[in-house]
């Protein structure tokens, strides 16, 4: 008889327990520590972190170790942990050119003051799997470099521009109020304001920015990209505690910056100048940093007096669409009972059938 | 630096939101309780269920619930479906109330897809997790668009909808979230329930209240408000109907969920609102089934 649906608890807590067994593998395995994630899984951990948006690789690694490295299921949890936390300070604004620079390169000048800086980069490794790392290598060799050339002046490429005039200015604090936009405790409105569309896009998930960006190289919403500047290293975080009235160091984080030279011609009013696209992340994260990058110039069209014709400049379908834990959520959803809808389209469908059913037949006679 | 982080169920707040976040939640509330149908945008929080999973409701839930309440869950009408369980049990971890099956017993019911067939009353309350609170979504993707038909009554797009739909089906092709007129000016999504269910909400007894997590919106229809089905005066609304009653416990008036009981076309049909089916068991009602 009628079983369906019935000992829904008992179901949940087998899956559980289903779930837990998967997750930890053949007890045979020594259990992953979240020092090794934290170590040698660095860039998922960043990748977490920054659609995540928290700054804590502990728990980042702890989220990864929980969703057996689903990194989506990881900014999940992570993101459901950060809800809960209060919010005791605002930074000022980090100060990109005194990061402690790991890599800078700029695809725009061959050579610049503080010079080109490869640092950690697969760039230009072969793909070739490394089947020594499969065995278990030896510690690698400690790289050798000059540390006096990363103690230069690393100035951002965009400033130099800027002193030139020949790029528009940097936007700055447009209500003059040093508000800035917090999707996490309003809800988009639109049209929305850059501050709003960059924190949207530092959350985004990269699968999507990336493919976004990349349309728009491709003459939907092309913006005739240049990477003036890319650099990754650490930078001082700043607060400004009201009892002291002067900003104090909290820490330092690593993040990654990708400044995009667009062009733009000019108008009546205003000379040519090159435009921006900026893009900011969290730890080492530089696919994603250019992606935003690419998409934040393009979510400029209205601004800037362009026409809105392609997917990454219509900003109510990239901000609403870039969010994967919101994406996940709805898309998988759908595997939640829908019995009922269902049962009033069947009862639907039967109806218009018999009708149907019924004009033929008078047709026919 | 590490502190927060094991968190454990003693380390939230009552009913998992902190009372700010609750504060603002239920001013967004009151606020759609004195705009019916009327969309309020809200700071949505990320909850530790899935978007989609009911967020929206969650919230609502959370920012209204007392030590005092009795809260039921429903999900496709039954208590027993795997979300309603989850969703049950998040409130009893977090808020420690009590939890009950039966309708008339509680004072908030949570649902998803349908209204109980038991008659609320006016000191219920049901929230609904809403999926898209956009009625006009699907005719209009833009935002900035439909806040503008909503500000004008600008609807003749809907009407227009459901005209072709008879001219192409002879019938409106919306069974369910078949869109509501509250209280004569907002155009409203009842959140997918089977229209079978649109002429509860009509002058319901009971406070309606809607959470919409991913898209960010609470709206309500106070109780004793006018709720219409759109229509046309040739094509009346009509909900669904069965030829068949419960296998169960026999009711001939209630929503019925198809039951496969082979793979030769064999099914049968059974109550979707499983409180009112076993009560109507407990009371000596049979269907052919048992």
């Amino acid at each position: 008889m009628y079983v369906a649906v019935k000992g829904g608890e008992k179901a949940i807590d087998n899956a559980h327990a289903l779930l837990a067994e998967e997750r930890r593998g053949d007890v045979g395995v020594p259990e992953l520590t979240l020092d090794q994630i934290k170590q040698q899984m660095g860039l998922a951990v960043d990748r977490v972190m920054g659609e995540g948006s928290l700054y804590d690789p502990d728990l980042a690694a702890l989220a990864i170790k929980q969703a057996q490295g689903d990194l989506v299921e990881a900014v999940f949890l992570l993101r459901a942990f950060r809800t809960t936390l209060p919010r005791l300070a605002v930074t000022t604004p980090v100060d990109t050119a005194a990061m402690t620079v790991r890599r800078r390169i700029s695809a725009t000048f061959k050579d610049l003051p503080g010079g080109q800086v490869l640092g950690p980069t697969y760039d230009y490794t072969h793909r070739l799997l490394d089947f020594a790392l499969a065995a278990g290598a030896p510690a690698p060799p400690a790289p050798e470099g000059d540390p006096a050339v990363m103690a230069d002046a690393m100035p951002r490429v965009t400033d130099i521009l800027a002193y030139q005039d020949l790029i528009e200015p940097e936007a700055g604090d447009t209500d003059g109020e040093g508000k800035v936009a917090d999707l996490t405790r309003e809800p988009l409105a639109f049209p929305a304001g850059r501050d709003l569309r960059l924190q949207n896009l530092a959350r985004a998930d990269e699968g999507f920015l990336l493919a976004l960006g990349y349309s728009t190289q491709r003459g939907y919403g092309r913006s005739h990209p240049f990477a003036g500047e890319i650099r990754m290293g650490e930078v001082a975080v700043e607060i400004v505690p009201e009892e002291l009235g002067f900003a104090i160091e909290i820490g330092d984080i690593t993040v990654t910056e990708c400044q995009m030279i667009n062009q733009f011609a000019g108008s009546a009013t205003e000379p040519p100048q090159f435009t921006r696209g900026y893009g900011l992340m969290f730890g080492r994260s530089e696919r994603k940093a250019m992606s935003m990058a690419l998409v934040d110039r393009s979510l400029r069209a209205r601004e800037l007096g362009e026409e809105i014709e392609a997917p990454a400049q219509d900003e109510e379908f990239v901000l609403y669409h870039s969010d994967n834990v919101e994406a996940q959520g709805f898309v998988q959803h759908l595997k939640l009972p829908h019995y009922v809808d269902f049962q009033s389209e069947l009862v639907l469908v039967r109806a218009l059938r018999r009708e149907a059913a019924a004009r033929r037949s008078e047709a026919a006679e | 630096m590490t502190q927060a982080r094991t968190m454990t169920d003693g380390g939230y707040n009552f009913a998992y939101l902190d009372e700010q976040t609750k504060r603002m939640i239920r001013r967004a509330i009151l606020k759609a309780v004195a705009i019916p149908g009327h969309q309020v945008p809200f700071g949505s929080r990320e909850m530790p269920l899935p978007y989609g999973w009911g967020t929206g409701g969650i919230q609502v839930t959370a920012s209204i619930i007392g030590l005092a309440d009795v809260l039921k869950v429903i999900d496709q009408g039954a208590d027993d479906t795997t979300n309603a369980v989850s969703i049950r049990r998040f409130f009893a971890r977090t808020a420690g109330v009590a939890t009950t099956q039966a309708t008339e017993a509680a004072t908030i019911i949570q649902t998803r897809h349908r209204i109980p067939e038991t008659v609320l009353k006016d000191d219920q309350i049901i929230v609904y997790q809403v999926p898209i609170p956009e009625p006009l979504r699907w005719l209009e993707p833009r935002e900035a668009e439909t806040r503008k038909m909503h500000g004008l009554a600008d609807y003749g797009v809907m009407h227009v909808k459901l005209y072709e739909d008879i001219a192409t089906y002879g019938h409106i092709e919306t069974s369910y979230d078949y869109p509501v007129l509250v209280n004569g000016r907002y155009l409203t999504a009842p959140s997918p329930i089977p229209k079978f269910d649109n002429p509860k909400m009509h002058e319901m007894a009971a406070l309606q209240l809607f959470g919409a997590g991913r898209e960010k919106r609470i709206y309500a229809i106070p109780p004793y408000t006018r709720v219409e089905s759109l229509d046309f005066e040739d094509h009346p609304f009509a909900a669904q109907t069965w030829d068949a009653r419960c296998a169960i416990c026999g009711a001939g008036d209630s929503f019925l969920d198809e039951v496969i009981t082979d793979d030769h076309g064999g099914s049968m049909f059974v109550c979707s609102d499983t409180d009112h089916c076993g009560r109507r068991v407990a009371d000596g009602h049979r269907g052919d089934g048992e």
